[in-house]
């Protein structure tokens, strides 16, 4: 089996076309990660215990079960029920659902990792919510947050080639339907897997600097 | 209450064809994910460990490994092997293939575990080690590991369910586990809601056990945890 660069001139188009849906379900699904999220990690915190205890177990749920299942879930069982969905929204809302359930511990962490003391502090000088939010707590919690949300934004993109099992024609789908026609497997699976190596690879160490950069600051406070 | 039975009746009536290959389906899982376990924990500790070797041609290995199969996705993994490489002369079954797959795949991120839990053991006990002179195999073997492996285990936990996830992705190579059933029961019957909810709430017993699993090791390994200096991850 020998490598021809025929093939690879063949399938790039289509694989071009692939990737913009790649980067496109990625993106928008990796947004609806992040909103979801926050509301999940702020039902998780609800002071009342069965908002909490609720959103917890669903949330279990989501994490406990496969994103390809999910999918399928989506796709093949809304329709039956009346709603309608393009294969793209689909697997998009699906990507952001499975997600959002990892992004919200994220938020989590990050709120609960700012100090007890920070909180009294900022009680002792009379600060209302909103002030104890946002000039006290927001500033110390977000930053540690950013890496964690960055590296979700590389697994979601690693993770996007799912949607082609329901005929999203993303990357790796685009891919998939040219070797099923061609019964050539050789150049296009080989070209996908060297595209996802080319985008996460740097993008991995880019979320390695941004860890380096928010690195949490000694405050002396615990 | 008739609804009730004529519900019972038209959507369920499928389960008793067609249990025992959701039965089956759940075996290939398991077996799927108990294998690719064991495969990914031995690879883990191999590679975690190839990150600390003194020879610079092991550790720049050890990182290609693991940026290639953390790199690429674990769905295209799946095909490579199971498409490409019996185009190069190399064959694997498909339960094979997904072992593989899996397996490889999770141990790239298990490395990462092995490695950082290592570096989270106390400098001072590196250096006592060394003061004592022990040799690197016996550092490794009496010092650093038993202290390292409290650390893993939350971590290896999460990384488990990931890997129950994964082997669903396996159903696209015509491995016969759980997704694969529900499909084949889906194309058959038209039902839809049914089969897939049925194997969601399987998917979840399986890994609600696997947790189950975590914390019960975690609690074992964490006797004299107490004794360990230094910060944690």
């Amino acid at each position: 089996m020998d490598w021809s660069w025929e093939v690879v001139l063949e399938v790039l188009p289509s694989m071009w076309l692939g990737l913009i849906v790649t980067v496109q379900a990625a993106l928008v699904g990796a947004l609806l990660a992040y909103v979801l999220g926050l509301l999940l990690a702020l039902l998780k915190m609800s002071k009342n215990w069965i908002v909490a205890k609720t959103s917890y177990w669903i949330s279990e749920c989501v994490r406990r079960t496969p994103l390809l299942v999910q999918l399928y879930f989506l796709f093949y069982v809304l329709p039956d029920l009346g709603i309608f969905l393009s294969p793209f929204a689909a697997g998009v809302i699906g990507l952001g659902i499975h997600f959002s359930t990892y992004t919200s511990e994220v938020y989590r962490a990050g709120i609960e990792n700012v100090p007890k003391g920070q909180w009294e502090a900022s009680r002792a000088l009379n600060y209302n919510a909103y002030q104890t939010m946002r000039f006290v707590i927001l500033p110390q919690a977000i930053p540690p947050m950013i890496p964690p949300l960055a590296n979700y934004l590389i697994t979601m993109f690693k993770e996007t080639p799912l949607l082609s099992a329901i005929t999203v024609v993303e990357l790796f789908g685009a891919a998939n339907i040219f070797s099923n026609t061609t019964y050539k497997f050789l150049e296009p699976m080989t070209l996908v897997g060297l595209f996802f190596l080319l985008t996460s690879v740097p993008a991995a160490y880019a979320a390695m600097r941004l860890e380096q950069r928010f690195k949490p600051k000694n405050t002396g406070a615990s | 209450m008739e609804t009730v039975f004529k519900y019972f009746q038209d959507s369920w009536s499928w389960s008793l064809e067609y249990y025992p290959i959701l039965i089956q389906g759940t075996i290939t899982t398991i077996e799927l994910t108990l294998a690719s376990a064991l495969l990914a924990l031995i690879i883990s500790f191999v590679v975690g460990l190839s990150r600390f070797s003194r020879l610079r041609l092991v550790r720049v290995i050890a990182v290609i490994y693991l940026e290639f199969f953390r790199g690429t996705s674990a769905i295209v993994q799946m095909f490579f092997m199971f498409y490409v490489l019996p185009l190069l002369g190399i064959t694997f079954p498909p339960l094979v293939a997904g072992i593989l797959a899996c397996g490889l795949n999770l141990g790239s991120y298990g490395s990462e575990v092995v490695r950082s839990a290592l570096l989270s053991v106390g400098r001072g006990q590196h250096e006592a080690a060394l003061a004592l002179n022990y040799s690197s195999y016996q550092r490794f073997r009496y010092v650093l590991i038993p202290q390292a492996i409290p650390v893993m285990i939350p971590t290896f936990g999460n990384l488990l369910i990931e890997l129950l996830k994964l082997t669903a992705v396996a159903s696209l190579i015509t491995i016969s586990d759980l997704t694969f059933m529900a499909q084949i029961i889906r194309s058959q019957t038209a039902l839809t809601l049914e089969p897939f909810f049925v194997i969601l709430v399987m998917y979840f017993i399986i890994s609600s056990v696997l947790v189950w699993f975590t914390k019960v090791a975690e609690r074992k390994f964490a006797k004299g945890r107490d004794t360990i200096s230094g910060e944690g991850v």
